[in-house]
């Protein structure tokens, strides 16, 4: 276990902490009366017309796919990003055509019209 | 001391969680369960002295493949999967077909028992690991071994993007 780690264990641990002692005692306190009303998704607007889960576009399926395709160029960028002062022009000229490559598709993304929510 | 316990306690998380994903009725806290599983499997990349895996974990699969996965719960709006509600005369639910699934998860029980027998033979690897999985390293192996099979992750990442944006692209709407 590397030591550069502990305060990463350590922000995990707060991170804990804090849920359980901001819902461990509001749940010990807590009166439990029942009421439909609460259940609502605004208690005090107008009724509520249809289920709140409704189903939601594809679009929002292509934005989260176009994340994650740029997030793998993310973590290539890491290890480059380490040694690229080792690597010198090589290592830029290398990433720059990588990079290159991707934003060819981002140009085609644009164009198809994938980033508009017209 | 304190390396066991961690150990043991991701561990505990990560297959608490993985089979809690199984047994959960709605598909959004198995996505969330999920999430839970990979980040306890990334702190034993960490013990593995694997921090560029472990944190290649968190981005990608905890972080984004995650949010893919969440909304393709919402696409697909199914509340909950009840067994009582299976259309039963789905082909997909034909028992021939169920009882290939079980045959394929009985298999890959016995081969992950075999693997765990064959990798206690084979002895564990003692040198210096700290270096080994750096990103120093990662960097040094993939743009000199590597450098051309680099290039061609962006053209895979590439086809990958044209053709999601393909079969997602409403027709006539551009």
């Amino acid at each position: 276990m590397p030591q550069e780690f502990v305060p990463i264990v350590l922000f995990l641990l707060v991170a804990i902490g804090f849920a359980g002692v901001t819902l461990l005692p509001s749940r010990l306190l807590q009166t439990n009366k029942y009421n439909k009303v609460k259940l609502d998704p605004y208690e005090c607007g107008i009724q509520p017309a249809t289920d709140a889960r409704d189903r939601y576009s594809i679009r929002y399926y292509l934005v989260a796919m176009l994340f994650v395709i740029f997030d793998v160029e993310t973590v290539f960028m890491f290890p480059w990003a380490v040694i690229l002062e080792e690597l010198g022009w090589f290592g830029l000229i290398e990433m720059m055509v990588f990079l290159f490559i991707l934003v060819v598709g981002f140009v085609y993304a644009w164009k198809k019209g994938a980033l508009e929510w017209a | 001391m304190g390396e066991w316990l961690l150990f043991y306690a991701f561990s505990l998380v990560a297959i608490l969680a993985s089979a809690l994903v199984i047994g959960q009725r709605n598909p959004m806290y198995s996505v969330l369960l999920l999430v839970a599983s990979f980040g306890a499997s990334a702190g034993l990349y960490v013990q593995l002295d694997a921090p560029f895996v472990a944190v290649t974990q968190i981005i990608v699969y905890a972080g984004a493949v995650m949010v893919l996965f969440l909304y393709v719960v919402m696409l697909l709006n199914q509340p909950r999967e009840d067994a009582s509600e299976w259309d039963r005369t789905h082909p997909l639910r034909r028992p021939g077909l169920a009882r290939l699934g079980a045959i394929l998860a009985a298999l890959l029980v016995v081969e992950l028992g075999w693997a765990l027998v064959r990798s206690g033979t084979l002895g564990a690897f003692t040198g210096d690991t700290s270096s080994l999985a750096s990103v120093r390293t990662i960097g040094q192996v993939m743009f000199s071994d590597y450098v051309f099979a680099f290039e061609a992750t962006s053209v895979l990442i590439l086809a990958a993007l044209v053709g999601g944006v393909y079969l997602a692209h409403r027709e006539g709407s551009r």
